[in-house]
């Protein structure tokens, strides 16, 4: 039997023998995420929230659990989880409870975490994405991933581990700053899936305020339970990857896990319920050393803290101090447009293509940049818009540079658009201005215009001049010639040697 | 909810009276670091299920469980500011081992050694 071979998405050589002979695989991908909660201070103590700080300075007795504290609920925490939860179409629980999670490490000075395991701030939710098919821009399709629950709990601290000394290094500033844990079914089948569910749930988080989701900076943190199984038969065995650290990331590790658990079950081997790694240098997911075993988190009622009642319009108490309560119609009034909506509105607003207002909003502050524009220039938005995504963003993403940091402000870009609206300059003219103004020398782009010579105007009179010119001595009149010389020099600016030009245009018109 | 009770529970249904196996000895001693020590330590267990078995007397049919007394208290918001830390000297105080600021600790934890590796009166029951 010949072999042939097929390469799928990850340029893995598959036999195709041995796609036939086998039943397909179905990958399951579900996600935790974690979101540190955009607030001043922390879930249960007045210690600031800061990224970067002196170890230890962002600590309370409360955050270094010592003995006689208590946990005191930060009600902007809880806002920001409701203003979640609604934005995710979830049912908020208006009567929540605080539960203690037992395991021992080192950056986790109580010994447990207070979170909510047994009745969450919200439930039952949903979030839709979208994704390109075959890595075409232009076609799109929508897909959505039930959220099973929200909750509130504290971060822990840092470790910093000191392989060389055997020991590990404790900063305390981020134990107990508010999280919300956000929870996916396993609606979703590959890491494509995943990257763009993360996305999206990281653009909603920015729009509503509630976090601030930088990956990089361990606000937005992904764990993934990936698993395979055939059709029609129970869900495989799943293993847990973290350590991802980008959205990227995300996608390689829960793609790499997916083949690694199918090649394993096909070599006959057994998939282990474990926690992975993922090693973004090798791309791979490897085994976690610091796990002992199933944990067994002996999870009880947080003793220090009465349930969490949330209220709305018709349930509100009279004579309640206002400060006191939490008015879940008050929140819902207030939400934001959501990034779904903003994307509705700009097409229909502007007549672009759903595709771009995808880009816009997918870079920080491009919708803004562009409506700008728009605003300050005749050029109609379907044109403007082209500019915005194929000049101006392949630009800042070649220099590396964000929307905040482009040297051509929406003004000057807005001033060139005008200069080709009103047919001063061509479109191969604005391209080289524009290419002049990124130098961000100052300059306006009617200065570079003037500088290079690019008004179109001259162009325009020169260039009928010249096809009479042309015409003429095709008909026989060789005076004509003179006149070509004087064409060359002006547009030489002077510069050529009028013999070796007389030369050159007599040789090119024998031709 | 096998998971949901206090740690020192073991779950034993009516009333017989059940006794603590050797493997929920050694599964405890691993969760919670606590060192029955000796035939006697496993005893005050022993005698701590029975009197908490106690509660199984009362009949709770049509009662919601109450995990706290204080399930008819407000919870008390706080206003966001930032009113505490900046203590690090403080807090430092207490460590046993500290490095510029940071508290040191052991490398990852260091589990309890199984059972037939331990020095452990457990092990010949």
């Amino acid at each position: 039997m010949t072999f042939f071979f097929a390469y799928s998405e990850q340029y893995h050589i598959v036999p195709i023998a041995s796609l036939l002979h086998l039943a397909p695989w179905i990958p399951v991908v579900g996600l935790e995420i974690h979101a540190q909660i955009s607030s001043n201070s922390k879930l249960f103590s007045g210690s600031q929230v800061q990224f970067a700080a002196p170890p230890n300075s962002l600590v309370s007795f409360f955050d270094a659990s010592l003995p006689g504290t208590l946990p005191v609920l930060n009600r902007r925490c809880v806002e920001a989880a409701v203003m979640t939860g609604l934005a995710l179409n979830c049912s908020i629980n208006k009567k929540s409870l605080f539960d203690r999670k037992h395991y021992f490490y080192a950056d986790l000075p109580a010994g447990y975490q207070i979170t909510q395991q047994r009745v969450p701030i919200a439930v039952n939710g949903s979030l839709s994405y979208s994704l390109c098919i075959d890595n075409k821009m232009s076609q799109m399709v929508t897909k959505t991933v039930r959220i099973k629950q929200i909750q509130l709990e504290q971060d822990s601290g840092k470790s910093l581990h000191d392989d060389t000394r055997c020991q590990t290094l404790v900063d305390l500033n981020r134990a107990g700053v508010g999280l919300m844990e956000v929870v996916m079914e396993p609606d979703m089948c590959c890491g494509e899936e995943a990257a763009a569910a993360v996305r999206e749930l990281q653009l909603i988080l920015q729009t509503l305020g509630s976090s601030q989701a930088v990956m990089a900076e361990g606000q937005l943190r992904v764990d993934a339970n990936v698993s395979v199984h055939h059709p029609g038969e129970p869900y495989g065995v799943r293993t847990e990857v973290k350590n991802i650290n980008s959205i990227r990331f995300l996608a390689k590790a829960v793609d790499y896990e997916i083949q690694r658990q199918i090649e394993e079950l096909e070599n006959g081997g057994t998939i282990l319920n474990e926690t992975r790694a993922f090693d973004s240098k090798l791309g791979c997911t490897v085994p976690m050393r610091d796990k002992e075993g199933k944990q067994d988190y002996r999870f009880m009622p947080e003793p220090n803290l009465p349930p969490l009642i949330l209220y709305d319009t018709k349930s509100l108490p009279a004579n309640m101090n206002h400060q006191q309560v939490i008015n879940i119609d008050w929140i819902q009034e207030r939400l934001p447009d959501l990034p779904s909506v903003k994307r509705e509105k700009l097409v229909e607003q502007y007549g672009i293509l759903p595709e771009h207002s995808f880009t816009l909003l997918n870079e920080d502050g491009l919708a803004e940049f562009f409506e700008s524009v728009v605003k300050q220039t005749q050029m109609k938005p379907k044109k403007v818009i082209g500019w915005i995504l194929n000049d101006l963003l392949s630009y800042l993403k070649q220099h590396s540079l964000t929307v905040k940091e482009s040297p051509v402000s929406s003004i000057l870009l807005a001033d060139l658009l005008n200069l080709l609206e009103k047919k001063e300059i061509s479109s191969t003219a604005a391209k080289r201005v524009l290419a002049e103004l990124w130098k961000g020398e100052g300059k306006t782009p009617l200065e570079i215009v003037k500088e290079q010579k690019l008004e179109l105007l001259q162009d325009q009179k020169e260039l009928e001049q010249i096809c009479q010119a042309v015409m003429a001595i095709k008909a026989g009149n060789r005076k004509v010639l003179n006149k070509l010389i004087g064409l060359v020099q002006r547009k030489t600016q002077g510069r050529s040697n009028p013999v070796l030009v007389k030369q050159l245009l007599e040789k090119k018109l024998s031709e | 909810f096998l998971n949901f009770f206090f740690f020192f529970f073991v779950r034993i249904d009516g009333f017989v009276q059940q006794k603590v196996s050797v493997e929920v000895l050694d599964h405890l001693e691993h969760l919670a670091l606590v060192d029955f020590r000796d035939s006697e330590g496993v005893e005050r267990l022993q005698k701590a299920i029975q009197f908490a078995d106690q509660l199984q007397e009362v009949n709770t049919d049509g009662v919601e469980p109450m995990d706290s007394v204080l399930e008819d208290r407000c919870l008390y918001l706080r206003e966001d500011d930032v009113t505490e830390g900046n203590c690090t000297k403080e807090l430092l105080e207490n460590a046993r081992e500290k490095l510029e600021e940071y508290f040191v600790a052991p490398p990852g934890n260091i589990p309890l050694p199984k059972l037939e590796e331990r020095e452990t009166f457990l092990q010949g029951s």
